[in-house]
C-alpha cells in the first residue's frame, strides 16, 4: 500500500488515512466514504473532485467531525499537524473548528444566520476563540470585510445577509472562515451557486488570500475547470474511494484511471470546437450505494473491465509517472489486453 | 435558405412590483426589455447569460407561460400573441419545453406511462388504440426501454428522469423544443449522454431547439447560433464560431474569459469584471453594461447602443457596443 504523502513536494498539514464513514439504516449500511487516503500539503491546495454521491462532501465533514446520526466515522485516522483528530474530545474539537480548520459551504444564504448582522457573525469567532471584547471584535470584523474585498466595510458590518448579493455573501463566509487565521480552509463547492463572472472574482480572492496568509486549502468541487485553475494536487473520487491521486498537471495531461479519462472526455468545452461529433460518454450511471459492486466500483461502467475487475477490488498503487491509481490495468495481475491504452480517444 | 420558424420582435416582459398602502404597482422588474431575434427551422439557437439576464423569461414569454408585456412572437407564420388561450393550448403541441429539474416538472404520483398518455390525450396526436405502441416507441427513442414504462419517477436516476421529460416533450411531435437549463442539474458523465441524445433526436425528428443555458461549454457543443444576454437585452448575437472565437462585445469577452478551463497549461488572460449585475428594477441608463465595463465612457452612460455589424464580423454577427471598432483597433480611450 502506498502512502499519500509520497507524491507531495511539501510537508503535509493534514493526512487522511483509510478514512471510513458510513450511514446506517435499519436494513443496511451505506459506505459513503470507504477507505480514503490523501494528504494536504502546507500552503498548497488539494482538490477533491467527483460527481454526486462520490463521498467528497462527507469526507470534508468527517475531517471536522461534523458527521451526525445516522452517520458515523467507523475507521481510519485523520492526522492534523501529526495529531489524530478522531481521538480528540468534543471540547478540543471545538477549539479546532473555526480556529485552526475552517470551512465554507456552497450556499452562503443557508450557512449565514438571517437574523444577525454580518458583523455580529464574524465577531463571534473573535469573541469565542480570541476572547476579544465586542467592540474590538466588531472593529476586526470590518477589517476582515476589507480583506475579502467588500467596499465600505464599516457600513457593511451593520447589514444583514439578505441585503447582500450572492457573491458578497460568499465573501462574508470567507471572512468568517478566515477570521481566526486558520491553517487549513475546507471549501465545499464554494462557487457552484455563483455566476461565472462572480466565480472568477471569488477564486481570485481565495488565491490571493492564500498567497498572503499561507493557509492550506481543500477545494471540493465537481468542476474540473476550477480544479485545473486553483489546485496543486487532486484526488478524484468515485463511490467513496479515491481512484486517482496526483499532481494536478499529471491528472489533466496524463490521466490514467479510466474514470478520470472518461470524465475529462465527456466534458464539453467552450474553448475547443469538437465539430459535429458526439461527446464521449461514460456508459450507465452510478450504482446505488446500498448495492456496491463487489470488485472495482467503476467496473460496471468501465469500457476495459475484465473478470478480475468485477471480482476483486484493486488497491491504490503508485504508477510509473507518480500518479497513485486504483486500477488493475497498471498492476502485474492485469488479465486483459496488455497493450490497452486508456487515454486513447475512443468512439462509443 | 431555411425558413424562419420563430420570429421574436421587440419582446418585453415587465413584472409589476406591488407595494404601498393600496397595493398599487409601484415599479417594474424589466426582465426582458425589447429583444429581437429569429430562429430558423432545424437549427439550435442558444441563449446564454448569467442569473437575472432574462434568458428563462424569454423562453417562458414565447410559450406564453407568462403573458408578455409587449412585442411580437410569430411561430410558423402565425402570431402567437393573438391566439386565444384555447388556441394557444392547441398550439403548444408544436412548441414544447424541457425544464431544468425533471423531478419538479413531472408528477411524482403518475407512472411514466400515465405521464406520456396524458400528453397524448390532451393533444390527441394518435388514436387511442395506437397510444400504447407510441409510448413504447418513445421509451426506446429516449433510451429508457419500453419495459420501464410502468415505473414511477422516483425509481429513476436524475439523467433518466430528464429522459422522461424529453419523451414527454417529444410525444406530441413538436416542431420547436425550448430547453431551459435542461442538462444543468446533471453530473458531467450523465450530461454528456443527454446532450448526445438531444442531438440525435434533432437529426431524427427534424427538431428546432431554443437552448437556454449558462454553461458555455455545453452551448458551444450544441448550438448553431448563440445569443448573449445581459440585464434583459441582447448584447451580442451570431453563429457560434463568431461568438466563441471572435467575440466583439466587452461583456461576451469577459464572460468567456471568466470560465475556468480544464487544462492547467491553458490559463489565458482574464478580464476580471468588478462588482455585481445591477438590479433589473432600475437598470442603468445608456448601455446596461457600463457600470462594469472596463471601456465605458460618457457616451455609454447616456446612449443605449443598438445591435450592429462592423467590418471583420461575419454576416448575422452583431454586437451592441458603441466602441467595437475602437476596442478592436486598440484606439479606444477611456476618459
Amino acid at each position: 500500500m502506498v502512502k499519500a504523502t509520497d507524491i507531495l513536494d511539501q510537508e503535509p498539514i493534514l493526512e487522511v488515512k483509510d478514512l471510513q464513514t458510513s450511514f446506517f439504516t435499519d436494513k443496511f449500511e451505506v459506505k459513503a466514504v470507504d477507505g480514503v487516503n490523501f494528504a494536504v500539503p502546507k500552503g498548497k491546495t488539494l482538490g477533491i473532485v467527483g460527481e454526486s454521491g462520490s463521498g467528497k462532501s462527507i469526507t470534508s465533514l468527517s475531517i471536522l467531525r461534523l458527521i451526525q446520526n445516522p452517520g458515523k466515522i467507523i475507521g481510519g485516522e485523520i492526522l492534523f499537524k501529526g495529531e489524530n483528530i478522531l481521538k480528540k474530545s468534543e471540547a478540543e474539537m471545538r477549539k479546532i473548528r473555526g480556529n485552526e480548520i475552517s470551512m465554507i459551504f456552497q450556499e452562503p444564504m443557508t450557512s449565514l444566520n438571517p437574523v444577525y448582522t454580518v458583523g455580529q457573525q464574524i465577531s463571534e469567532s473573535f469573541m469565542i476563540h480570541q476572547n476579544m471584547s465586542k467592540k474590538e471584535a466588531m472593529k476586526r470584523s470590518a477589517e476582515m470585510l476589507e480583506l475579502v474585498g467588500i467596499p465600505s466595510p464599516k457600513q457593511r458590518v451593520k447589514q444583514y445577509p439578505h441585503e447582500l448579493s450572492g457573491g458578497m455573501r460568499q465573501r462574508v463566509m470567507i471572512a468568517i472562515a478566515l477570521a481566526c487565521d486558520p491553517e487549513l480552509l475546507i471549501a465545499d463547492e464554494p462557487t457552484t451557486a455563483l455566476d461565472v463572472t462572480i466565480q472568477a472574482q471569488i477564486l481570485e480572492l481565495m488565491k490571493d488570500l492564500q498567497d498572503r496568509l499561507g493557509m492550506s486549502i481543500i477545494m471540493i468541487t465537481h468542476d474540473l475547470g476550477v480544479v485545473a485553475e486553483t489546485c496543486d494536487y487532486v484526488a478524484v473520487m468515485y463511490m467513496g474511494k479515491v481512484v486517482e491521486y496526483a499532481k494536478v498537471r499529471d491528472v489533466f495531461k496524463n490521466p490514467k484511471h479510466p474514470y478520470t479519462v472518461g470524465l475529462l472526455n465527456s466534458l464539453p468545452r467552450h474553448d475547443i470546437d469538437l465539430g459535429d461529433v458526439e461527446l464521449q460518454v461514460i456508459e450507465g450511471s452510478v450504482p446505488s450505494p446500498d448495492n456496491l459492486p463487489k470488485g472495482c466500483r467503476f467496473a460496471p461502467r468501465c469500457p476495459f473491465a475484465t473478470e478480475l475487475c468485477h471480482e476483486k477490488l484493486p488497491d491504490l498503487e503508485q504508477s510509473d509517472n507518480g500518479n497513485q491509481i486504483r486500477c488493475w490495468i497498471y498492476t502485474d495481475e492485469w488479465d486483459g489486453d496488455q497493450e490497452v491504452d486508456v487515454s486513447a480517444k475512443r468512439t462509443t | 435558405m431555411p425558413k424562419e420558424l420563430l420570429k421574436v420582435k421587440d419582446l418585453k416582459q415587465y413584472f409589476p412590483i406591488k407595494g404601498g398602502l393600496l397595493g398599487r404597482t409601484i415599479n417594474h422588474v424589466k426582465a426582458v426589455d425589447g429583444i429581437t431575434f429569429d430562429v430558423y427551422e432545424g437549427e439550435t439557437v442558444s441563449i446564454v447569460g448569467e442569473s437575472g439576464c432574462g434568458k428563462s423569461t424569454t423562453g417562458r414569454a414565447i410559450l406564453r407561460l407568462d403573458e408578455p408585456t409587449a412585442g411580437e412572437v410569430e411561430f410558423d407564420g402565425e402570431d402567437l400573441l393573438a391566439l386565444s388561450k384555447k388556441d394557444m393550448r392547441k398550439k403548444r403541441k408544436d412548441l414544447q419545453v424541457i425544464f431544468q429539474d425533471p423531478y419538479a416538472s413531472i408528477n411524482p404520483r403518475q407512472t411514466v406511462r400515465q405521464i406520456l398518455e396524458e400528453a397524448l390525450e390532451i393533444q390527441n396526436v394518435v388514436p387511442k388504440n395506437e397510444r400504447a405502441k407510441k409510448i413504447a416507441d418513445l421509451m426506446e427513442v429516449v433510451g429508457l426501454g419500453a419495459h420501464q414504462a410502468d415505473r414511477f419517477p422516483h425509481e429513476f436516476s436524475g439523467g433518466q428522469r430528464q429522459r422522461i421529460g424529453i419523451a414527454r416533450a417529444l410525444s406530441v411531435d413538436p416542431k420547436l423544443i425550448i430547453a431551459d437549463e435542461a442538462v444543468s442539474a446533471l453530473d458531467v458523465s450523465i450530461q454528456a449522454q443527454v446532450i448526445n441524445l438531444m442531438k440525435q433526436l434533432q437529426r431524427d425528428f427534424a427538431l428546432t431547439y431554443l437552448f437556454i443555458s449558462h454553461d458555455l461549454g455545453v452551448v458551444r457543443h450544441i448550438s448553431d447560433r448563440v445569443i448573449v444576454m445581459y440585464l434583459g437585452k441582447i448584447v451580442e448575437i451570431g453563429d457560434k464560431t463568431s461568438i466563441f472565437d471572435n467575440p466583439h462585445h466587452p461583456y461576451t469577452k469577459a464572460l468567456l474569459s471568466a470560465i475556468p478551463v480544464p487544462d492547467p497549461d491553458a490559463q489565458s488572460e482574464r478580464v476580471l469584471l468588478e462588482g455585481d449585475v445591477p438590479s433589473p428594477i432600475n437598470p442603468p441608463q445608456g448601455c446596461r453594461f457600463h457600470t462594469r465595463c472596463p471601456f465605458a465612457t460618457e457616451r455609454c452612460r447616456v446612449e443605449a447602443p443598438e445591435l450592429r455589424n462592423i467590418d471583420g464580423m461575419k454576416e448575422g454577427h452583431m454586437g451592441a457596443c458603441h466602441f467595437m471598432e475602437e476596442i478592436k483597433n486598440g484606439t479606444h480611450q477611456v476618459e
